[in-house]
C-alpha cells in the first residue's frame, strides 16, 4: 500500500495549515538559519572578491619577463663558458604582443643619468618604456600627458617626470613644455606623474620616464631590463606565462634564457585566507540551522502528541507504521522546504541590501553555500523529525483513540 | 468469519496484573448482528479492539476468515484493518481540518486507490448516508448525527466485511442515536457483520445475538442468531 506523493503532500499541507502558529514558528526558524548562511557567506565572498579586485587594480595580471635564467641549483653551460645571457630586445617585446591573451606590454629599460635644467641638476633614475606603462601600472597623471603611443623603435625626445623631480628642478614654475637635458640629450617635458608611492622598488616621484628607444640610445644598449606583460584576465596568466617562455625560447635559438614570474602568488594567499573566512562564517551560520532542526524536532513532538487521536484514527483506518512515518516526515519536510525557500529569499534580499548599501562590496553568496544551506536545512528537517515520526508510528491506537 | 479461542489479554497496572480478557472463546459468523454489553471495565472494549486488530492478545488464537491474524506483522494487520474492518467510534474521530468528503477519502488514500476512483466511491458512500449536500462541510459545521454518519460512510467506503461500533450512540441525542442505529442495521441486513459494543440495553437488545461480559469473561451468549 503505497501512498501517492500528491496525497502525502496534500495531507501534510493540510496538517500544517491546521496549526498555523506552529508552522509559522518553524518556518521562521528555518528561514533564519538558511538566510543567515546566505547573508554571511555572501559577506565573506564579497570581501574576497573586493580584495581580489583591489589586487587586480595594482596590476595583478602581470607577467614579468627578466633576461637570464635564474636557477637556484645546477650550473648551466653559459656560466661555465662565461657567456652573458642573450639580451631581451624590443623585437622580443613586440613578439610577445601577438597573443590574444596579452592585453598590454611595456618594455622597461632602467638606468641612471644626470638631469639638468637651467643649471639645476641631479642624478635621477631614468625609465625607458612605452605609452602602455601608465595603464599597466595603474598610474595617473598630475599634469600633461604620458608618453605618446608611437612605434616602440622611435626615439621621441619627450619625458614624463615624477612630482619630486618637478619640485626640485622647477619649483613653482611651469614644467610642461620645458626642455630638460638628460645625459647628453635634450627632452621636452610633456607630463608630471601623480604621486603613487613606491612601486616595484622605484619611487615613482623620483623618476623620469622617456620612450624606450630614447633610453636605449641614451644608455647605448640594445637590451631591455624587463618586459612587463599584462594578461587579459586572471585565468590567462598561466597561458601567457607559458606563451612568453615558448616564444622567447623560439626567438633565442631554443635556449631557455629568460625568467618569467607572476604576481599571482600573493593574491592566491589572500584568496585562501578569505575563502577560509567564508567557510568559517558559513559554518557558524550553519549552527543556526542545527538549532532550527532541534526546534523542528520539538515542535513535531508536540504536534504528534497534539494529534494523537488523529494518528490513532489513521492506524484504525489501516495506515501502516511506515505510512505514518512517511506522513509525519513529509509534513516536516514540507515545512523545511518552505522555510529553506523563504530563508533563501530573505538571504538573497539581505545580500542585495548589502550590495546596495556598500556598492564596493560584491556580496554574492557563493553557489556552494546556497546549495549547502538548502541541503543542510532539508537534512536537519528530515533527521530531527525522524524521532517524532517513529514515536507516532509506535503509538498505541487503543490509547490514542480513547484519548487517555 | 471470526473465531476466537481462549483469548487472554492482561494489562499491567502498577504492580498489579489485570485480566481484561480471561479466556474468551467466541465464533461469529459472516453477516451476524451482534451486541456486546456489560458494565465498564468488563472487558467489552478490549474485546472489540482485539477483534478490530487494534490490540494483540496476551495469549490465544484469533482467526479471521480462516487466517491466523494474531501472527501477522503490524503492516499486515494494518492492511487487514484497511480492507476488511470498519470502525465507528463514540467520539466520531473525524479529522477536524478535513471536510466530510476528505474524511471519508482517508481509507482510500491509505489503500492507494487512484484519485479518479476515490471521488466516485466517496460520493457513493456519502450518498448512502444522505450526506451528499454536506460533503464540503467541516465536522464543526455538522450536527452530531451527521458527524456519526460521516464516520459510518468512512467506515464502509472500503466495503469491509466487519463493522465495529463502539458506543456509536454514546455522544448523540436520542433521535440521532435512533437514526444511527437504523443505518447500522440497514448495513447489517445488506450482509455486513455488525458488532456493537454498548452499555445501553435498549440498543444492545436490538441485536439478533447478544453477549454479556463481566470481569473479562463472557457471562452469557444468546446463541448464534440466524446469520
Amino acid at each position: 500500500m503505497a501512498l501517492a506523493t500528491r496525497d502525502i503532500v496534500r495531507f501534510g499541507w493540510g496538517a500544517l495549515r491546521g496549526y498555523p502558529a506552529r508552522a509559522t514558528l518553524m518556518l521562521i526558524a528555518m528561514a533564519i538559519g538558511v538566510g543567515a548562511v546566505v547573508v554571511l557567506t555572501s559577506l565573506g565572498e564579497g570581501a574576497r572578491r573586493y580584495v581580489s579586485g583591489e589586487f587586480a587594480s595594482l596590476g595583478t595580471n602581470l607577467v614579468i619577463v627578466i633576461p637570464g635564467r635564474s636557477e637556484t641549483a645546477g650550473i648551466s653551460p653559459t656560466t661555465l663558458m662565461g657567456e652573458t645571457p642573450r639580451p631581451l630586445t624590443l623585437q622580443d617585446a613586440l613578439a610577445l604582443k601577438r597573443s590574444y591573451s596579452v592585453h598590454r606590454i611595456a618594455p622597461l629599460n632602467i638606468g641612471s643619468a644626470k638631469v639638468n635644467w637651467q643649471g639645476r641638476s641631479r642624478d635621477v633614475v631614468i625609465l625607458g618604456s612605452s605609452s602602455e606603462l601608465l595603464d599597466l601600472r595603474h598610474w595617473s597623471m598630475a599634469q600633461g600627458h604620458f608618453l605618446p603611443p608611437v612605434d616602440l623603435e622611435r626615439a621621441v625626445p619627450v619625458a614624463v617626470i615624477g612630482k619630486k623631480i618637478r619640485d626640485e628642478l622647477f619649483g613653482a614654475r611651469r614644467a610642461i613644455g620645458e626642455w630638460l637635458r638628460i645625459g647628453d640629450r635634450r627632452f621636452r617635458v610633456i607630463g608630471v606623474l601623480a604621486t603613487a608611492g613606491r612601486s616595484m622598488g622605484t619611487d615613482v616621484d623620483e623618476v623620469v620616464i622617456i620612450p624606450v628607444a630614447s633610453a636605449q640610445q641614451l644608455f647605448n644598449t640594445e637590451s631591455l631590463f624587463r618586459i612587463l606583460v599584462e594578461a587579459s584576465s586572471r585565468a590567462a596568466i598561466g597561458p601567457v606565462k607559458q606563451y612568453a617562455i615558448d616564444t622567447l625560447q623560439e626567438r633565442h635559438q631554443g635556449k631557455k634564457d629568460v625568467t618569467v614570474i607572476t604576481q599571482d602568488a600573493v593574491l592566491a594567499t589572500f584568496d585562501r585566507i578569505l575563502g577560509a573566512l567564508t567557510y568559517a562564517v558559513g559554518g557558524i551560520a550553519a549552527i543556526s540551522l542545527a538549532v532550527a532542526g532541534i526546534l523542528i524536532m520539538n515542535v513535531m513532538l508536540v504536534a504528534v502528541s497534539q494529534r494523537t487521536a488523529e494518528i490513532g484514527l489513521l492506524k484504525a483506518l489501516g495506515a501502516t507504521p511506515r505510512q505514518i512515518v512517511v506522513l509525519i516526515l513529509a509534513e516536516a519536510m514540507l515545512l523545511s522546504v518552505l522555510g529553506a525557500g523563504t530563508g533563501l529569499l530573505l538571504g538573497e534580499l539581505g545580500s542585495l541590501l548589502i550590495r546596495h548599501l556598500f556598492p564596493i562590496l560584491p556580496a554574492y553568496a557563493p553557489l556552494w553555500a546556497v546549495a549547502m544551506a538548502l541541503l543542510v536545512a532539508l537534512f536537519a528537517g528530515l533527521l530531527f523529525s525522524l524521532l517524532p515520526a517513529r514515536r507516532a508510528a509506535r503509538l498505541d491506537p487503543v490509547l490514542a483513540l480513547s484519548g487517555r | 468469519m471470526i473465531e476466537l479461542s481462549d483469548i487472554h489479554r492482561d494489562f499491567q497496572v502498577g504492580d498489579q496484573k489485570v485480566h481484561a480478557l480471561d479466556g474468551v472463546s467466541l465464533t461469529i459468523g459472516a453477516g451476524e448482528y451482534l451486541s456486546i454489553m456489560g458494565p465498564s471495565g468488563s472487558g467489552k472494549s478490549t474485546l472489540l479492539n482485539l477483534i478490530g486488530l487494534l490490540d494483540r492478545p496476551t495469549s490465544g488464537v484469533y482467526r479471521l476468515d480462516g487466517q491466523d491474524v494474531t501472527a501477522l506483522s503490524d503492516r499486515q494487520q494494518a492492511e487487514v484493518r484497511n480492507q476488511r474492518i470498519g470502525f465507528v467510534f463514540q467520539a466520531f474521530h473525524l479529522v477536524p481540518r478535513l471536510t466530510a468528503a476528505e474524511n471519508v477519502e482517508l481509507p482510500l488514500i491509505l489503500a492507494g486507490v487512484p484519485p479518479v476512483q476515490r471521488g466516485q466511491r466517496v460520493e457513493q458512500a456519502l450518498a448512502a448516508m444522505s450526506l451528499s449536500d454536506r460533503s464540503r462541510h467541516k465536522p464543526e459545521q455538522l450536527s452530531g448525527g451527521q458527524r456519526q454518519r460521516v464516520a459510518i460512510a468512512r467506515a464502509t467506503v472500503m466495503q469491509p466485511t466487519v463493522l465495529m461500533a463502539d458506543e456509536p450512540t454514546g455522544n448523540l441525542d436520542h433521535k440521532s442515536g435512533q437514526d444511527v442505529v437504523r443505518i447500522l442495521e440497514q448495513l447489517s441486513s445488506n450482509g455486513i457483520t455488525l458488532i456493537v459494543v454498548t452499555h445501553d440495553g435498549e440498543i444492545g437488545r436490538r441485536a439478533r445475538r447478544q453477549l454479556h461480559m463481566l470481569d473479562g469473561r463472557l457471562e452469557s451468549d444468546s446463541g448464534t442468531g440466524n446469520a
